[in-house]
């Protein structure tokens, strides 16, 4: 039976919490205009959701079982580490293979530094400018 | 009571992975299914945690460290693969 009932329910609602940003995670990933915007949704809150859940679980094994399990703890280590780099790190690939911002996001400073022999026709400067001469008008 | 609210859970876990998969079809371009499927990896490692409480085993707990291993090698070396067209590179002996 279960030893600590309140430690119990207290896990079972961190599972439902992180489920519920799960779902917020996947609708930032289908309305999102840009592959930068999408993996700013993607990494964070899928990893806070997983982090919650496992959090609830290794609670309820502590509190029904009397299981102190260390490999969910060293589960949420190791996705508190490595999913923000490998978020940084497919952003970088995208921006360095050429993926284009959404329309009508603001200056692309990294463009001039990252490709300074291209031309200024590309879609993002262009949008750049127009809402520079927009905020000048 | 608890295991309706866990099979809530799982629910809405395979509603996440039912949304990226849309995602990994019709991305208009490859990052945006890494990105998809990173997220699937996290998903399911969750997932495994649920059925494991639900099955009332501890059978499955290295799955999950085995599984967010893995899903971390395999985005960085797609990454790797967008960015500079080759995952393990040569020493330069030219």
């Amino acid at each position: 039976m279960s030893v600590n009932p309140i430690l119990e329910w207290t896990g079972v609602l961190l599972i439902l919490v992180g489920s519920l940003m799960s779902v917020v995670s996947a609708f930032g990933i289908i309305r999102l205009p840009d592959i930068y915007t999408r993996s700013h949704a993607a990494t964070k809150s899928s990893t806070l959701a997983v982090l919650l859940s496992l959090l609830g679980a290794f609670l309820y094994f502590w509190a029904h079982d009397g299981f102190f399990s260390i490999r969910i703890l060293l589960g949420i280590l190791f996705v508190f580490l490595t999913a923000p780099v490998a978020g940084h790190l497919i952003c970088r690939a995208a921006y360095r293979s050429g993926v284009k911002l959404a329309e009508g996001s603001g200056d692309d400073e990294l463009h001039h530094v990252l490709f300074p022999d291209k031309k200024d026709d590309d879609s993002s400067n262009r949008s750049s400018t127009i809402t520079k001469e927009e905020s000048l008008l | 009571m608890t295991e309706k609210i866990l099979i809530l859970s799982l629910v809405l876990f395979s509603i996440t992975i039912i949304v990226a998969l849309f995602r990994i079809i019709r991305g208009p371009s490859m990052p945006d299914r890494v990105v998809a499927l990173d997220m699937i990896g996290v998903t399911l490692l969750s997932m495994i945690a649920i059925v494991s409480i639900l099955l009332k085993t501890k059978a499955f707990l290295e799955v999950i460290l085995i599984l967010g291993i893995l899903s971390f090698i395999g985005t960085i070396a797609f990454s790797k693969y967008l960015e500079r067209g080759k995952i393990i590179e040569r020493k330069s002996d030219s």
